[in-house]
């Protein structure tokens, strides 16, 4: 494997006295795209939260890009704008238009003009398909409309990594398609990608890897073939039955 | 396979639209609405009636002294507010000075006026005109002694010029004060969050006729001898702080209103804390809380009338002062001057009410909007 972009070792986190992530290694190579798979509560959010710092890890190392998370402001900020993020609930800043969304960060963060955020900001727009939408508050869109913005906004940063946390868990059936496809367009681009999602097809269509968690832990992972025709774990054969 | 042509729409049934549909659905849907309905209008008839002839019928409109009002049956005693309408806008603020006090109302509604609009342009340079230039401005025009303007010393101060500085004052200081306070309600620093919580309790704890009376009283005892601030002062710094620790818990019920969601969001895109309470956090909260914040300034325009109790004389205060006066004993005199001050505070309460309304639907994202 070439050089990792992402480094996770004999990593531990609690909620309280809840030991929720156990022991887990994980390398993650530039232009890898990783499918999280698992029950509900076995902390694949949690994980991938690890990864830029929304949750803070107590044991073992974390490191991105070369970056080692610990409690510093400055490798914080370091990580946090090569790390792109997209949530669940969209969480779209509803008071700001969908333009106002996406040149948030150039703006404030990476100090770009307005102008330069705002010819970016319509780039990616395009990109996600939704470029006629960008004076509109999010409010006013469909739900894959709203996670595609999401979507862009996330690219603004010109991340080098794309965090996916259940991405199309909260859309109906026709909105699906439209986020996937999007998503399937940037792993073409070789973008390094970690998602969390139940989208079997997806997964077969661009992982190169399949990660199977539960309780905490990752139990197998392997090459989406290899992970649905034939799962070496127990655990891994039931949940597959219940989601196939 | 047949083909689908549309039915051609028909207009609705007559007694359906229009001025008698809209009365048959509102006012005489059911017999008990019926009866409500008459009952109602009775009532406002009723009223309206009693309104009328005592504020115009029966009042009485000129006169300098107190027999314009003693007509055998005697309404509003007009005459009364025209004669000390002078006192009642400016308190004892010297005859010749008070086109200072009209120069800064009108600069105060020439800088209001267009902050207060959306679709007029320029709001930085508006907010520095009206936070920057106008407070130094009006302070300057109103205390004088300086630039050749004769010093007019503020217990001469009175009426609407009282009430309207200290309740401009404390508006303008609450929210700003307010805001800092939930946020440190809210802090993850033990300290910091011990003091504002301390701070809200014990403000909030205390009738503001003892914040008042201690900002006038007591704050003079323990300041070293020689060290004197004015009274009005000492009253506005009171008003501030009591009003920020109220406007603080209604900020605080926007803050806790707003998803995790948003601020991980905001995380996640590299915002620091500043900037996410800045740019996403408040702008949301405080939309939120707008009717609260408004009830808040609407409560306290009104509690300047507490200032009485320290010697200082508000609209109100000066209208009761008036009643002493021998020349204008009438038994209309005081029901005429409460409905007088009254109706200017409700004006303003009003106002501000209205306006509320206004900006919750300009400020309105959703999908309807
Ligand atoms: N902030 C928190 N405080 C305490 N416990 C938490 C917190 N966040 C998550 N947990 C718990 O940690 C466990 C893992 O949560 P996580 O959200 O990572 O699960 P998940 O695998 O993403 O599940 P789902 O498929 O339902 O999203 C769950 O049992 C959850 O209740
Ligand atoms: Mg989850």
């Amino acid at each position: 494997m070439s050089d990792p972009v992402i480094r996770i070792n004999k990593m531990n986190k609690w909620f309280g006295n809840f030991h929720v992530l156990r022991d887990i290694d994980l390398n993650v190579a530039s232009g890898e795209k990783i499918v999280i798979c698992g029950p509900s509560g076995s902390g694949k959010s949690t994980l991938i939260r690890c990864i830029n710092r929304l949750e803070a890890h107590q044991e073992g190392d974390i490191e991105v890009e070369g970056v080692t998370l610990d409690g510093s402001l400055k490798n914080l900020e370091d990580i946090r704008s090569n790390v792109g993020m997209v949530f669940q609930q969209f969480n779209l800043f509803p008071h700001m238009t969908v333009l106002e969304n996406c040149t948030l960060s150039p703006i404030w963060v990476q100090q770009k003009s307005k102008a330069e955020a705002e010819t970016l900001a319509r780039e990616l727009l395009e990109r996600v398909r939704i470029p006629d939408q960008a004076d509109k508050y999010p409010g006013q869109l469909s739900g894959g409309q709203q996670q595609r913005v999401a979507i862009a906004r996330a690219l603004c940063m010109n991340p080098r990594i794309m965090l996916f946390d259940e991405p199309t868990s909260a859309l109906d059936p026709e909105m699906i398609k439209e986020v996937l496809d999007v998503m399937v367009e940037l792993a073409e681009e070789g973008m390094t990608m970690l998602c969390v999602t139940h989208e079997m097809g997806f997964a077969r269509q661009v992982a190169d890897r399949v990660i199977f968690m539960d309780e905490g832990e990752i139990v197998e992972e392997n090459a989406p073939e290899a992970f649905f025709s034939n799962p070496e774990n127990e655990r891994t054969k039931l949940f597959l039955s219940q989601v196939l | 396979m047949s083909s689908f042509t549309p039915t051609t729409p028909r207009p609705a049934p007559a007694n359906t639209v229009g001025f008698v549909g809209w009365a048959r659905d509102n006012l005489f849907a059911t017999k008990f609405d019926t009866a409500l309905t008459v009952l109602a209008v009775t009532i406002i008839l009723y009223v309206m009636k009693a309104v009328f002839g005592w504020a115009i019928i029966d009042a009485s409109f000129s006169g300098t002294e107190r027999t314009a009002c003693l007509k055998e049956v005697q309404g509003a005693c007009w005459p009364f507010i025209e004669a000390k309408f002078g006192q009642f806008i400016y308190g004892r603020y010297p005859d010749a000075e008070r086109w200072r006090v009209d120069l800064v109302f009108a600069a105060g509604l020439i800088g209001l006026v267009p902050m207060l609009m959306p679709s007029v342009g320029h709001k930085r340079a508006n907010m520095i005109f009206l936070l920057g230039f106008y407070p130094v401005f009006a302070f300057i025009m109103l205390t004088g002694g300086v630039l050749g303007l004769a010093a007019v010393d503020t217990t001469d101060w009175g009426g609407l010029l009282v009430t309207l500085v200290v309740a401009v004052t404390g508006i303008v200081a609450s929210l700003p004060l307010g805001i800092l306070l939930a946020l440190g309600r809210r802090s993850d620093l033990p300290i910091v969050r011990a003091l504002c919580i301390g701070f809200i309790e014990i403000f909030r704890g205390v009738p503001l006729i003892t914040v008042l009376f201690m900002a006038s009283v007591m704050l003079p005892l323990f300041l070293p001898d020689g060290v004197n601030f004015d009274k009005l002062v000492r009253c506005l710094i009171g008003v501030a702080l009591f009003s920020s620790a109220y406007m603080a818990e209604v900020v605080r019920g926007g803050l806790q209103a707003m998803p995790k969601g948003q601020y991980e969001a905001a995380a996640a895109l590299g915002l620091s804390y500043w900037k996410t309470t800045r740019l996403i956090i408040l702008p949301q909260a405080l939309k939120l809380v707008i009717p609260g914040i408004v009830n808040t300034f609407i409560g306290l325009f009104k509690d300047t009338t507490l200032v009485l109790i320290v010697g200082l004389f508000d609209l109100l205060g000066i209208v009761q002062l008036h009643f002493t006066d021998a020349s204008w004993a009438t038994p209309e005199t005081h029901i005429t001057g409460y409905v007088f001050a009254g109706a200017v505070f409700w004006l303003f309460c009003f106002a501000m009410s209205r306006y509320s309304i206004f900006m919750e639907n300009h400020l309105s994202t959703d999908r309807n909007a």
